[in-house]
């Protein structure tokens, strides 16, 4: 029979998307557990943040409004270069603010380009992408004196943070200070994606035509977002810069973008989680198997790859759902009261 | 007054016409339909009507107002919105987050990045409204894509009705909607507020003729007659024309 939904049931509804779900409270917890669980994988941890935080920027404009793109190094090297510089230089030394003016910076860059990558196909803007970090490498090359060239870029010396947390040898600041911008970062970009433009942005991506006919405009919500997600990707930029005191010409190498679709495509787009687990997998993976054949680790990542593929996302979502179904009932028998925190619902026995 | 007018609208693609010196008034809250056998232009028309394809010659005047210069989008922002003889649908999300898009869109809070969906009462209050007008009630929280077709229809009506146009086009509503879901269908198109100007184009004659009180014949892109259904079925040009076209397939 039909119901009448009244507007607080309809408003109800639109937010539930946007609880957090228990398995996300337990990712974070997780995550920030790490600093204490692992404290001789800094290094590791680390680049997986950096990684993480950058596949992040690609999922926003990838997973949520369609946008290929092979370039995003572009923005991750001009923001890394731009922290190296300001620091070098002592024109900005608190490196938060720095981070943030990277950040910056990179989204100028990104809203300048986005109105060349807007326009065409799929195929052209993976082109234009690509084109634009190449040439912004190449005037890197060129501009040796300003950037270090290929040797990169010497003496950076980056000041504690918030002028007390000086970055140590071990990594442990450096690995916190990565952690907890990804997470800002994060919170951000979850609160744009379950916001009425985020919601917007799926529709662009769903139908162009019935979401202009409908009085979306189009052209400048895609702006926004690229905007945004070179905004991410220069703060990712700006922290390898910033931990490791160093900027080289492979900020902006192809391999960087590429290591993002395979970041998203072994994590997933569209549900933000997506680049954070894929950039932890990869990095454990590529760790892993070049400890078994430092030679040729490549073979097997690609490998994984092709395996991934094949089997299909839908698949192994499957495998993941009824894994989650046998634990959680397993959680249930063994600890009856649990069922109501697991939200696990089960037949009276 | 006419609310919207064309004025001597052309389409040409390369050698072919498909559509020539179109004039069209459709009076203020009238429910104006446009007939024509296949390939008549119907379609060239309306997609000239929203902007997504450009006439080669003559003006489109909404409200008095000159608009052949308008994107899309802004279009529907001065009030006219149209359907989709396809469905042109989001097929990921639900008709309440369809809906509510629209509503936001309007109402100018379709590009807060920060306010969380469904937190401003102005729109989840019209969201309720358009769901119980055009019967979504039931599916509101479905996803778009496994919707039965005649649902998905009165979705594809609803989404141009929730941007309040004060022109409304239709562009074949009815196509291909099973008999029974019909009914349902055709109740909510007559049930459309008065203050709505519709134009409507259609090949199910029943329909036309139940619903429009005036009736503009487009053959081979060119209008051919025009006026109140009475007159428009009397017309022995047009019998030989469309209706015995149709009469004979």
């Amino acid at each position: 029979m039909t119901t009448t939904p009244t507007a607080g049931d309809v408003s109800a509804f639109l937010k539930r998307r946007a609880r957090w779900s228990p398995l996300e409270a337990a990712f974070w917890v997780f995550a920030f557990a790490t600093i204490w669980l692992f404290p001789d994988k800094y290094l590791i941890l680390k680049d997986s943040a950096i990684l993480a935080l950058f596949a992040l920027s690609l999922d926003l404009i990838l997973g949520y409004a369609g946008i290929i793109s092979l370039g995003q190094a572009a923005f991750f090297g001009f923001a890394g270069y731009f922290a190296g510089l300001v620091a070098k230089y002592g024109v900005i030394n608190e490196p938060v603010i720095a981070l943030i003016c990277a950040g910056f910076a990179a989204a100028a860059l990104g809203f300048v380009t986005s109105f060349l990558v807007l326009r065409g196909s799929d195929l052209t803007r993976l082109m234009v992408t690509l084109g634009v970090s190449l040439m912004l490498g190449e005037l890197a090359n060129r501009y040796s004196n300003i950037t270090g060239g290929a040797d990169g870029l010497q003496g950076v010396e980056i000041a504690p943070v918030l002028g007390r947390f000086n970055f140590d040898l071990y990594g442990h600041n450096a690995y916190v200070y990565c952690l907890i911008v990804l997470f800002v970062c994060f919170l951000i970009a979850r609160r744009i994606v379950y916001s009425p433009f985020g919601l917007s942005l799926r529709a662009v991506k769903g139908n162009v035509l019935r979401a202009s006919a409908i009085g979306i405009p189009v052209k400048w919500r895609l702006v926004s977002i690229y905007t945004v997600s070179a905004f991410f990707a220069g703060i990712a930029g700006a922290l390898l810069t910033q931990t490791t005191a160093f900027c080289s010409l492979d900020v902006f190498s192809l391999e960087r973008s590429a290591d993002l679709l395979l970041v998203l495509i072994i994590g997933g787009t569209g549900y933000l989680y997506g680049g954070l687990i894929g950039a932890v997998i990869y990095k454990l993976l590529q760790d892993w198997i070049a400890n078994l054949t430092p030679q040729y680790w490549q073979f097997w990542i690609g490998m994984v790859l092709v395996v991934i593929v094949l089997i299909g996302r839908e698949r192994m979502a499957g495998w993941i759902a009824a894994a989650r179904a046998f634990l959680t009932g397993v959680v249930g028998r063994l600890l009856p009261n649990s069922a109501a925190l697991t939200g696990a619902t089960r037949d009276g026995q | 007054m006419a609310i919207l007018e064309t004025i001597g609208l052309e389409k040409r693609f390369g050698g072919i016409v498909a559509a020539h010196d179109v004039s069209l008034a459709v009076e203020k809250g009238a429910r104006h339909a446009l007939i024509g056998p296949n390939g008549a232009g119907k379609t060239t028309v309306i997609n000239m009507l929203t902007g997504v394809l450009r006439p080669t010659a003559g003006r489109i005047m909404l409200e008095g107002r000159d608009i052949s210069d308008i994107v899309p989008h802004e279009r529907v922002r001065l009030g006219m919105a149209r359907t989709f003889q396809i469905n042109q649908l989001f097929l990921d999300l639900t008709p309440l987050e369809s809906i509510g898009l629209v509503v936001s869109e309007r109402l100018g809070s379709g590009a807060d990045w920060w306010r969380l969906v469904g937190s401003k009462s102005a729109v989840t209050g019209e969201i309720v409204e358009i769901v119980e007008r055009f019967r979504l009630a039931d599916v509101m929280h479905t996803r778009t894509a496994i919707l039965p077709y005649g649902k998905q229809r009165l979705l594809e009506i609803a989404l141009a009705f929730a941007s309040q146009p004060r022109v409304l086009l239709l562009d074949e509503p009815a196509a291909g909607v099973p008999e029974a879901e019909r009914h349902e269908l055709l109740a909510t198109i007559e049930g459309l507020p008065t203050e709505v100007t519709v134009l409507l184009i259609e090949h199910d004659m029943d329909l036309v003729f139940s619903f429009a009180d005036r009736i503009s014949v487009l053959v081979n892109g060119t209008l051919f007659v025009d006026g109140a259904p009475e007159d428009v079925a009397r017309d022995p040009r047009v019998k030989a024309v469309y209706l015995g076209e149709e009469l004979d397939a």
